[in-house]
């Protein structure tokens, strides 16, 4: 059984934290750097120029790529040969996050009661999902996760007949409600399948798949590639001033379901779509 | 790109144009969500205000904290519709401009048609990129509220687009 120590388990979340809100994903700059390549419009091309500048900016003068620097949403794949020991799991998470926001000067966006909202001021809890997979690795990814574009995320438990042309128009007039407020150029995360929570999570879970690979299931891979050509159509663009660069990607998870639904959540972020990972 | 000297009057208002780019210089202040609805509930209750907001140019702006030797760290804007509902009163009371991003409802967008007001937006998601237009900050209202406390900001050469001109033409319908 390997052992691993909660304290190395705050110390990397607090790394992590820090890593992901300073450092743009590498997938995403390149994505934004192809987009400033093939946007013909004017003033897109110049708001693309200012996003890949601010990735450059906050890496060399460390500062947060976005001041929402979002809820702390950590996944962690614990190997069933793993075993954790000194305090408790949740809590050692939690302290990581605490500490990382505090060393790396992150906003502290967390309000304890969504009713009463008084700021925790320490940006915990965070959003703690936890798998046990097989092996005796431990696999922690961070991904701070802004409101600006979650707020417009959304969910439609659609009816089992219904066609994949429903979905993609579901997901089509979700991308323009967002217009300029979820800071496009956007990622989509999809999720179908599974029940309500499943859908969401699976949205929320494709975010971290690297841009332009697409899932391999040749079904869900087409309708990836189908829906992002149908939103660039949309000429919302960069800040929604217009241009063909609305989305980087869609990355789509499906999921088993029932005979009687169809679930169908779309999770919404933003060009600073952030994650960063590390394997004990 | 036109520089602007702040605060803006109501001369330099109504010269600004849908579509232009600006770059600001001097006072502004921040407010988000809870300083909004602080604000409109001194309003209604007729408490004198923390700040004067005559001619003056609220910036939907929650930042980061400055790391050591900075005077703020990130901070680019917030979704304006949020603060939609607490514009009106502020308006009414001489706020000059706004900057945030995203659309405005048909309602603010007549309301800063009849007060020659003027809405602004920043590139959201570039709060590294802004920061470096910063040149001082400090909190003056509502400390309480961490990162929705009211700062009043220095700028210098702070990058925005006219999106709402004091003729109620809104960018994001003529794109």
């Amino acid at each position: 059984m390997k052992k691993i120590n909660t304290r190395k388990i705050k110390q990397i979340v607090s790394q992590l934290c820090i890593e992901a809100n300073m450092n743009l994903r590498k997938d995403i700059l390149n994505a934004l750097k192809k987009a400033l390549k093939v946007e013909r419009n004017k003033r897109a091309k110049r708001i693309l120029r200012e996003i890949i500048d601010n990735a450059r900016i906050a890496k060399t003068e460390r500062l947060p790529i976005c001041q929402d620097t979002g809820v702390a949403v950590v996944y962690c794949e614990i190997g069933q040969d793993v075993s954790i020991v000194g305090s408790e799991f949740e809590k050692a998470v939690n302290e990581g996050v605490r500490e990382g926001y505090r060393k790396g000067n992150l906003r502290k966006s967390v309000v304890s009661s969504p009713i009463e909202r008084e700021n925790t001021r320490t940006n915990t809890p965070a959003v703690i999902h936890t798998r046990i997979v097989p092996g005796n690795k431990l696999r922690i990814t961070v991904c701070p996760k802004g409101f600006g574009s979650e707020n417009k995320s959304d969910i439609r438990m659609f009816e089992p007949t219904a066609t994949t042309k429903d979905i993609k128009d579901f997901v089509l007039d979700v991308v323009r409600n967002c217009g300029a407020e979820a800071c496009p150029p956007l990622v989509l995360g999809i999720g179908i399948g599974g029940t309500f929570e499943k859908a969401a999570g699976l949205a929320k879970l494709s975010l971290l798949r690297p841009i332009g690979k697409r899932n391999p299931k040749k079904h869900i891979g087409r309708l990836e590639r189908e829906l992002l050509g149908d939103i660039n159509r949309l000429n919302i663009g960069p800040m929604g001033l217009g241009g063909k660069t609305t989305a980087l990607a869609v990355n789509i998870l499906e999921f088993p379901t029932h005979i009687a639904g169809l679930p169908v959540a779309v999770c919404v972020s933003c060009h600073a779509t952030r994650s960063a990972k590390k394997v004990l | 790109m036109i520089k602007i000297e702040l605060p803006l009057d109501r001369k330099k208002r109504v010269s600004l144009k849908t579509g232009q780019r600006l770059l600001l210089y001097g006072k502004l202040y921040t407010a988000r969500d809870m300083a909004h609805k602080r604000l409109r509930e001194m309003i209604r209750k007729r408490s004198p205000l923390p700040i004067s907001l005559k001619g003056e140019i609220l910036y939907y702006c929650g930042p980061t904290p400055p790391p050591p030797g900075r005077p703020i760290g990130s901070c680019g804007p917030t979704t304006s519709s949020r603060m939609d509902p607490f514009t009106i009163p502020l308006l009414k009371k001489g706020l000059g401009g706004m900057i945030g991003k995203g659309r405005r409802s048909p309602d603010i967008r007549r309301a800063i048609k009849s007060h020659r007001g003027v809405y602004l937006i920043a590139t959201g998601g570039a709060g590294a990129l802004l920061s470096g237009k910063v040149k001082r900050a400090s909190i003056v209202a509502f400390r309480d509220l961490g990162p929705e406390a009211i700062y009043e900001l220095e700028v210098e050469g702070f990058p925005v687009i006219v999106a709402i001109d004091s003729r109620g033409r809104d960018i994001y319908d003529e794109k």
